[in-house]
């Protein structure tokens, strides 16, 4: 799950992670009292969407009186972002970070995240702050630091020491990494977070160390157990469609191509749209119905598949293991007479009563397809969405 | 011989009197598995499918001499769950829940550092040795005796390799679903270097997928210590960047994990993999 920047930076101070003075504002209005309320000369409008990269499409923007603060707000409200994080549609701005404006020496960057390669939670920081990291990591590897945590003995004040000194940090700087380390560790712990990135950690011209951004992904599995990050959740920041596949306990994506998918496990999922890209089509979803799928839930999955206007065949793969496959072709079939499904779909059931569930689907007057093997089902739901 | 288990093999269920303990405990026991008893706190001295349900695993362990234990609790009490057995000297932990927070399993793996106990799981159907032991959630039916050691990290494609596989005539020696988080028990080196060790085993499916760098280190491992002939699939050569497909686990960040690189990485390593998920069967039997 992931919360805005406003929101991550309220979290950073509960914490004691310095962040830039500043307030959330949802109208123009509001945004130019913020500014006034700051005081100071300087103000940077920042809009809150889930995506980075907004700085390079127009999602921050500097001011230099509360007036420029309220006009670049009411630009900025109401609008969708495009950023390379979010696909052509965008997301849409509802509401700004308003903030003081500091003088910055440097831009350094800090992350905290776990790494299942080593089984640890790790820190990674550079002195190359500010850009794309991974670009970073790719180019000049050299300039990255990783430090990893035992999870038994916490994070250590050499761990912190050795990154301060690889960010050419001094002084008074030592101890306030090192607060700004443990605060982020214990953070990352109390909230089961599973990802915190600062970029960039700001060194103003005085010395200081502030979090000039802020970015946080919690774990879906633990969310539960967090009330008070559950409530920070922006379902307009969120495809619609996931959004309500997860109501009924379904893993669905969104992708670009005109053939839906509906597949009882993750992997299966995805190895039929590989499947399908391979027979020369485009898959249009990840869709895994998971196990213990109902009639309801293929009904479900259906009406999400054809909310998509740009799907002209379905691709239906059942590996029924537990669940019996004569069962699942009944809830099809009940399926596609109550959604109305009027484009071809081809099913491809096997395992258990696998052959009872074809007979079922077979001469039924519907558009339905029952086929016996996944390739030629693959090839068969290609040929049918081209011929659409 | 298989791997891991055998008809021998005594096994206990942790979360024996819930639906799914139960509903999976029975199919175990029609399969021929050795399920000797369960454990549900507060039910000891209770009997449930016919066996002795015990407050805690030593219970179990001591009255039994189980040494297997298969766990179906929810999310959030299935680490205790696992630290549990690993205390009262289980040999064997098949994890089978799904959604534990993965900062508790990060802990449960340091705390399991040493004590010599083996994890499958989470998030994984399970491991079985046809017609002998299942521990999990598998259909049983679709299986078969014979040589080929299946290890993956999806169910579903964990049955789709069994299926081809016992319609080529081939059969299973064991198969290992190792799950789909991202910080999970036995990995594919832990399995793959146990079937070049089993003498039943004469070739190996391997099924990976996005996210992680598992099966980059299972290519070279094969590469330097597997004789036995290998074939892999990768699942997810169409997934976007940034994405998580329905496992924890199977996601692309910062340009790794995707399924080129591992592609490439196994067959750098000489492997054959199949493009398509529907070639597994026949190009295993093209490798014997």
């Amino acid at each position: 799950m992931n919360i805005h920047e406003y929101q991550a930076k309220q979290l950073f101070l509960h914490y004691a992670i310095p962040v830039p003075d500043g307030k959330q504002a949802t109208t123009p209005e509001s945004a130019e009292q913020v500014a006034k309320e700051l005081g100071g000369d300087g103000w940077v409008v920042k809009a809150q969407v889930h995506a980075g990269g907004r700085g390079k499409v127009g999602g921050v923007k500097l001011a230099k009186t509360p007036a420029e603060v309220a006009l670049l707000s009411r630009e900025m409200l109401g609008q969708r972002l495009v950023t390379k994080q979010t696909g052509a549609e965008g997301l849409p701005i509802n509401s700004l970070l308003i903030e003081k404006t500091y003088p910055i020496k440097r831009e350094l960057y800090l992350s905290i995240l776990v790494d299942r390669g080593s089984e640890r939670i790790i820190f990674i920081a550079s002195a190359a702050g500010g850009m794309d990291i991974e670009t970073v990591a790719h180019e000049t590897p050299e300039k990255i630091i990783s430090v990893p945590v035992h999870p038994a003995a916490g994070l250590q004040g050499y761990q912190c020491r050795k990154v301060a000194y690889a960010l050419g940090l001094k002084g008074a700087q030592i101890k306030a990494l090192g607060k700004i380390m443990q605060g982020l560790y214990d953070l990352f712990l109390a909230k089961d977070a599973s990802q915190i990135e600062i970029n960039p950690l700001i060194e103003t011209d005085s010395g200081e160390l502030m979090a000039l951004d802020a970015k946080i992904n919690f774990d879906d599995n633990a969310v539960e157990a967090h009330p008070d990050i559950r409530a920070m959740k922006d379902a307009d920041q969120e495809d619609e469609k996931e959004n309500k596949a997860q109501q009924f306990g379904l893993n669905y994506i969104t992708l670009d191509g005109n053939i839906g998918c509906m597949v009882n496990g993750a992997g299966l999922a995805m190895a039929t749209m590989d499947l399908v890209k391979l027979k020369g089509g485009q898959p249009a979803n990840f869709l895994d119905v998971g196990g213990g799928t109902s009639v309801e839930k293929v009904c479900e999955a259906f009406k999400l598949i054809l909310s998509d206007h740009s799907v002209k065949a379905v691709l239906v793969n059942i590996f029924g293991g537990i669940v019996q496959c004569d069962i699942i072709a009944a809830g099809i079939l009940a399926a596609v007479e109550q959604v109305h499904v009027t484009i071809p779909v081809v099913v491809r059931l096997e395992g258990t009563n696998a052959e009872q569930g074809r007979a079922l689907l077979s001469n039924t007057g519907l558009n339905l397809y029952a086929a016996d093997d996944l390739a030629h089902a693959a090839e068969q739901v290609v040929a049918l969405a081209e011929a659409a | 011989m298989s791997i891991l288990i055998d008809k021998d093999t005594k096994v206990i269920c942790q979360g024996f009197t819930g639906k799914q303990g139960t509903f999976h405990s029975q199919q175990a026991l029609d399969y021929g598995t050795r399920l000797v008893g369960g454990v549900t706190p507060e039910r000891g001295g209770e009997t449930h499918l016919g066996l002795p349900v015990f407050n805690t695993v030593q219970d179990a362990v001591n009255n039994t001499g189980a040494t297997a234990s298969v766990i179906y609790v929810p999310p959030f009490f299935a680490a205790d769950a696992i630290l549990e057995a690993v205390d009262a000297g289980i040999k064997l932990i098949v994890c089978i829940t799904e959604g534990i927070p993965i900062l508790q399993m990060l802990r449960v793996k340091a705390a399991m550092a040493g004590t010599g106990a083996l994890l499958i799981g989470p998030n994984c159907p399970g491991v079985i040795t046809p017609g002998a032991c299942k521990i999990g959630i598998m259909p049983g039916h679709i299986h078969l005796p014979g040589s080929i050691g299946i290890v993956s990290r999806s169910g579903t494609l964990t049955y789709e390799s069994v299926h081809q596989t016992t319609a080529q005539g081939l059969g299973q020696s064991t198969c290992v679903g190792i799950g789909g988080d991202p910080i999970h028990g036995m990995n594919f080196v832990d399995v793959l270097s146990r079937f070049q060790a089993d003498e039943q085993t004469k070739g190996i499916v391997m099924v990976g997928e996005i996210g992680g760098g598992e099966e980059e280190d299972a290519a070279e491992y094969i590469k330097a210590q597997v004789t036995k002939p290998v074939v892999a699939y990768i699942a997810g050569q169409t997934a976007p960047p940034g994405k998580r497909m329905g496992h924890a686990g199977a996601i692309v960040t910062g340009g790794k994990g995707t399924a080129e690189g591992k592609v490439a990485a196994l067959r750098a390593a000489g492997i054959e993999v199949v493009s398509s998920p529907t070639d597994i069967g026949v190009a295993m039997k093209g490798c014997l």
